[in-house]
């Protein structure tokens, strides 16, 4: 819950979910970007994002500082589940739910 | 050192480490706490206190959310959970975190609808998925994960879905400064600020803690060279007898914070007038409500709180560890009655917890038994 994850701005969503594609450690999710949007966000901008949630837009340099970071932290795999956890739609809903023991 | 292979500033690291010794009064000691749990991580993963002197002292601070959540409030989302046969949503961190009756998780094996989201927003999904049943989404935190909340609500309303609510455990962390500068056994001379709590409160919020209290504030990254340089900055303070906020995390963290996200938990939420916090009590306006706007979303308003108070298990000493009286290798129960496989507290539940840190990179360390050659 603590994890701030950096992602990789692909494409911007329609209003009005606020949201944009994002890449971070090689899975794709949507997540809100409307906390980050006032400072003007665009594909290629890197952001820092938390339970789902932009909160703040970053350098690619300082992206790659705190993806080392998680990663000596012990961390990227709990990053990764996160990520993976955010889903899209009922589809991957009823997916999820599915697999639920 | 346990960083070589992974940061290439290591020489930078080492002579930051012997800047600290130059700096540090031999004469004093400094007792430095660092706020937030992530620090905490950090610190204990990197072995930063080998690169201190002896006189200088990190004291772990409050900022782990399931540290610092009272039992009694995982009983009473339970509780709800349990009467209304509503699905229980909360995040990972919270699924192991012990209530009187056991974890969410334990409930989840005796046939409760407990289910694990990454995020608020995929708590409301569920609502969606499911317009039949009632989805309860346990929110903990501090100011990090408070704005994704409120942005959940808000959505919540706008789309008229009214089979969500949030029991809302989000707290605010500079009541918990306060609280910690106010208690008479703990003497604390500065601050290594929250990273992250401080993207979206800013830094001018702590101007208070160097002007009113005399105590330097640095907010501080988590990179090993991040914690050093932010110890460097607070000797430099004491050295000239000053005391202010600075901000060693700049990359990150804008002086002003992030308005969208104090607007949006403005408009959601109200101040507690009072909150307990595990093992420092009841701290007045430290915690967050859903407002009235929000009240048809607020599952205390939805549903009886049976209001369960729980006193912790006698024997472990998490309070005492929270406030940094007692370090976690202290605690009579550490690692033989509580590890991180079976905690007793939620300190040893959460990788940010002090007892956890502590266990995995230095109670195993001394553990090891050394094989001659």
């Amino acid at each position: 819950m603590c994890l701030a994850i950096p992602a990789k701005i692909l494409s911007l969503v329609d209003n009005p979910a606020h949201g944009a594609m994002v890449e971070v450690v090689g899975v794709r999710r949507r997540v809100d970007i409307s906390l980050v949007e006032p400072e003007g966000i665009a594909p290629g901008d890197w952001v820092l994002i938390h339970v789902g949630f932009a909160l703040s837009k970053i350098r690619e340099e300082d992206a790659y500082d705190q993806l080392r970071m998680l990663a000596a932290l012990g961390e990227t795999e709990a990053a990764v589940q996160e990520v993976r956890g955010y889903f899209e739609d009922t589809a991957e809903l009823q997916a999820k739910e599915d697999s639920y023991p | 050192m346990k960083f070589t292979d992974e940061f290439r500033d290591t020489e930078l690291i080492l002579r930051t480490s012997e800047e600290i010794r130059r700096l540090a009064d031999p004469a004093r000691h400094y007792r430095l706490m660092e706020v937030c749990g992530g620090h905490t991580h950090a610190i204990y993963r990197f072995g930063l206190n080998d690169l201190l002197p002896s006189n200088i002292e990190l004291i772990h601070g409050p900022g782990c959310p399931v540290c610092v959540l009272p039992m009694g409030r995982i009983d009473d989302g339970l509780a709800i959970a349990a009467g209304n046969d509503l699905i229980f949503t909360a995040f990972g961190d919270m699924m192991r975190v012990p209530g009187t009756h056991g974890s969410p998780l334990e409930h989840k094996a005796r046939g409760a609808d407990v289910r694990i989201v990454y995020s608020p927003a995929d708590a409301l999904k569920i609502a969606r998925a499911n317009p039949s049943r009632h989805v309860m989404f346990f929110a903990i935190g501090f100011e990090t994960t408070a704005p994704s909340t409120a942005l959940t609500l808000m959505r919540a309303k706008a789309e008229g879905i009214r089979n969500f609510s949030v029991f809302c455990n989000h707290v605010t962390i500079i009541p918990a400064i306060r609280a910690i500068l106010d208690s008479p056994d703990m003497r604390i001379d500065a601050f290594i600020g929250p990273g992250h709590v401080s993207t979206v409160i800013g830094c001018r919020v702590y101007e208070w803690i160097a002007r009113h209290e005399g105590k330097p504030i640095v907010v501080s990254g988590f990179e090993p060279l991040d914690v050093l340089q932010s110890v460097v900055m607070i000797l430099h303070q004491m050295e000239r007898g000053e005391a202010k906020v600075e901000n060693q995390y700049r990359r990150v963290v804008p002086w002003e914070g992030n308005r969208a996200a104090l607007k949006v938990m403005a408009d959601v939420f109200t101040l507690r007038s009072y909150f307990e916090w595990r093992g420092m009590g009841f701290i007045s306006q430290s915690a967050l409500a859903l407002n009235d706007t929000y009240g048809d979303w607020d599952a205390e308003r939805l549903f009886n709180v049976p209001g369960i108070r729980v006193t912790d298990p006698k024997a472990a000493q998490c309070g005492e560890v929270l406030k940094g009286v007692l370090k976690p290798q202290q605690c009579k129960l550490f690692g033989s009655e509580c590890t991180p496989e079976n905690p007793v507290g939620a300190l040893m539940v959460s990788s940010e917890g002090a007892c956890a840190a502590y266990y995995q990179y230095e109670h195993r360390k001394s553990q090891l038994v050394s094989i001659p050659a």
